[in-house]
């Protein structure tokens, strides 16, 4: 579904030289996977994802999605595409309520009912949100799970999650664990591809890549790579790889 | 009326046909329609261009339209309307002005609205804003609203102008006795190379009063615009202004608020904040399939809404 080739992202740094983000990175993601990735904070993780939804753009390399070159799509395109994204700090609107965000999510006119679904699947009591802005009143909690409700809304072939679980809370987490596994339905080629730390998270996942350094560290199915991740970290090897 | 008439008069009254209850219908400075109901009344000024409302006291779920329709290119007007309301009413008046100018000459509509508010009444006063037109003669309307709160009565003003006014200078001034009440919502959008003034005056003076005024604001193109909310606190009272706006491409904004304590129980508070769209703000919609263009209006609507 997904290829990474050769991918490379730089930025200037505060000296004007350029510092590698992403570096010579190669990554295939097939269909109906449920992928988790994580790694050390600063490895390029978040960067990563938004190369894939088109955030950013590489410096190096190509992304092809389903056999297509969208390098150099724009968001928007890749967004009809077929790909989603939830960011790790949603954005607030004044004066767009979350209905209007979910109906622009879903593409097309959606009944009240259609809304309130999305958000009873976050754990939100739609009654209480439908109408409500999506600005300042709404906790950070909150809006973490109507970001998550629009990319269930927007019902696409890959789904991106940056760190979906920050900001939520116990209960809260117990669902998202379920959004996950019903979003990773057997019957679908869809594919999702979570940004995570957590153990919990970690656990769900087919196969887990480790990024660190702006490279892949690891890739492999989740019994093969979980175990090595949850020694502690000094001994890692993924980790001590790096250092 | 012709149908650049009536189109006006729908877009700043949202008016199909004649209205319930009382109405006064203004085209090309002079009256087209009035009626008048057992409760409200509405006079001719007999030494000047305008009219008297009178609406007896415990009138209550009447409206009043009085809109004011230009489509003669070159007609300025100057117009004084009074509003005597009495006590224990609760009533709605929306007024308005649209300006239709195909011609090369100003066109322009200034009227002074002037509010005598009685006791523990509510007054529910809509003014809406419109121009259109390919003249290259200005559309330009200068309202000046003016109210008087007696005790526990009072006003929501909504004031609505999104399209099509080349100037304007709107002023409003208000003082509240005892336990009255004010909120003012203010929603504007300046385009091309439009002005628009803004100026609140608000005595609290009355113990118990408050005033909330509160304006949205988007500046576009090469439009400039200026926001003043001045607030004093003259007793024990509450009052609040906030101008929030949204600045694109060339244009200006100005947001002065002001407000003066003269009495140690006055809570005073103004809140003014300018910026463009949150670049994160577009992205995200671009996220969910929207174009940029698309977005940025997604968000000015929702921000005007």
């Amino acid at each position: 579904m997904l290829q990474l080739e050769n991918l490379s992202f730089q930025v200037a740094d505060e000296s004007d030289s350029r510092k590698e983000i992403i570096k010579n990175l190669n990554l295939t993601i097939d269909n109906h996977r449920f992928i988790v990735i994580t790694g050390p904070n600063g490895g390029g993780k978040s960067t990563l994802a938004k190369l894939i939804m088109g955030i950013e753009k590489p410096t190096g390399g190509r992304i092809l999605f389903n056999g297509q070159d969208i390098t150099e799509l724009s968001i928007t395109e890749r967004a009809k595409c077929g790909i989603s994204f939830a960011f790790q700090q949603p954005v607030r609107f004044k004066g767009i309520k979350v209905k209007d965000l979910i109906t622009l999510a879903a593409g097309d006119a959606l009944s009240t009912a259609g809304a309130c679904e999305y958000l009873s699947k976050v754990g939100l009591c739609a009654r209480d949100y439908i109408n409500r802005d999506v600005d300042a009143s709404l906790s950070g909690g909150e809006l973490k799970r109507i970001e998550i409700a629009t990319v269930l809304a927007r019902n696409t072939a890959l789904s991106v999650f940056d760190e979906p679980e920050a900001g939520i809370d116990l209960w809260s987490f117990n669902n998202l664990i379920k959004v996950f596994e019903d979003l990773h339905d057997i019957d679908s080629d869809r594919s999702l591809i979570i940004i995570s730390h957590q153990e919990r998270i970690l656990n769900i996942a087919d196969e887990i890549v480790v990024i660190a350094d702006g490279q892949v560290k690891a890739q492999g199915r989740r019994e093969n790579i979980l175990p090595e991740l949850l020694q502690d970290t000094g001994s890692c090897r993924f980790y001590q790889e790096i250092q | 009326m012709d149908a650049i008439q009536k189109e006006l008069l729908e877009q700043v009254a949202g008016l199909h046909e004649m209205p319930a209850g009382a109405y006064n219908i203004r085209a090309n400075g002079e009256a087209v329609a009035r009626s008048t109901t057992a409760h409200i009344d509405i006079v001719t000024k007999p030494d000047k261009s305008g009219i008297d409302i009178v609406i007896k006291p415990g009138t209550k779920k009447e409206s009043v339209h009085i809109p004011v329709v230009l489509s003669q290119s070159g007609l300025t007007e100057m117009v004084y309307n009074d509003f005597y309301i009495g006590d224990d009413c609760d009533v709605t008046i929306v007024a308005g002005c649209g300006i239709h100018n195909s011609g090369d000459q100003m066109s322009k509509h200034d009227g002074i609205h002037t509010f005598y508010i009685g006791k523990n009444s509510h007054v529910k006063y809509v003014e809406k804003h419109y121009g259109s037109g390919e003249g290259t003669g200005e559309r330009i309307m200068n309202p000046e609203t003016v109210v008087e709160l007696q005790e526990n009565s009072f006003m929501e003003l909504e004031t609505v102008q999104i399209r099509g006014v080349d100037s304007t200078k709107r002023s409003t001034r208000a003082t509240l006795a005892e336990g009255a009440k004010i909120i003012v919502t203010e929603k504007l959008m300046t385009h091309g190379k439009q002005y628009a003034e803004t100026s609140f005056d608000v005595d609290l003076n009355g113990e118990g009063s408050s005033a909330n005024v509160i304006s949205r604001a988007v500046a576009r193109d090469d439009s400039r615009q200026l926001f003043l909310a001045k607030i004093n606190g003259n007793n024990r009272c509450v009052g609040h202004s906030e101008c929030d706006a949204i600045i694109m491409d060339n244009a200006k904004i100005s947001a002065v608020p002001e407000i003066t304590a003269n009495h140690l129980d006055a809570e005073l508070i103004h809140e003014a904040a300018i910026g463009k769209i949150a670049g994160e703000q577009i992205v995200k919609l671009m996220t969910l399939g929207l174009t940029e263009a698309q977005a940025e209006a997604q968000i000015v609507n929702g921000f005007l809404k």
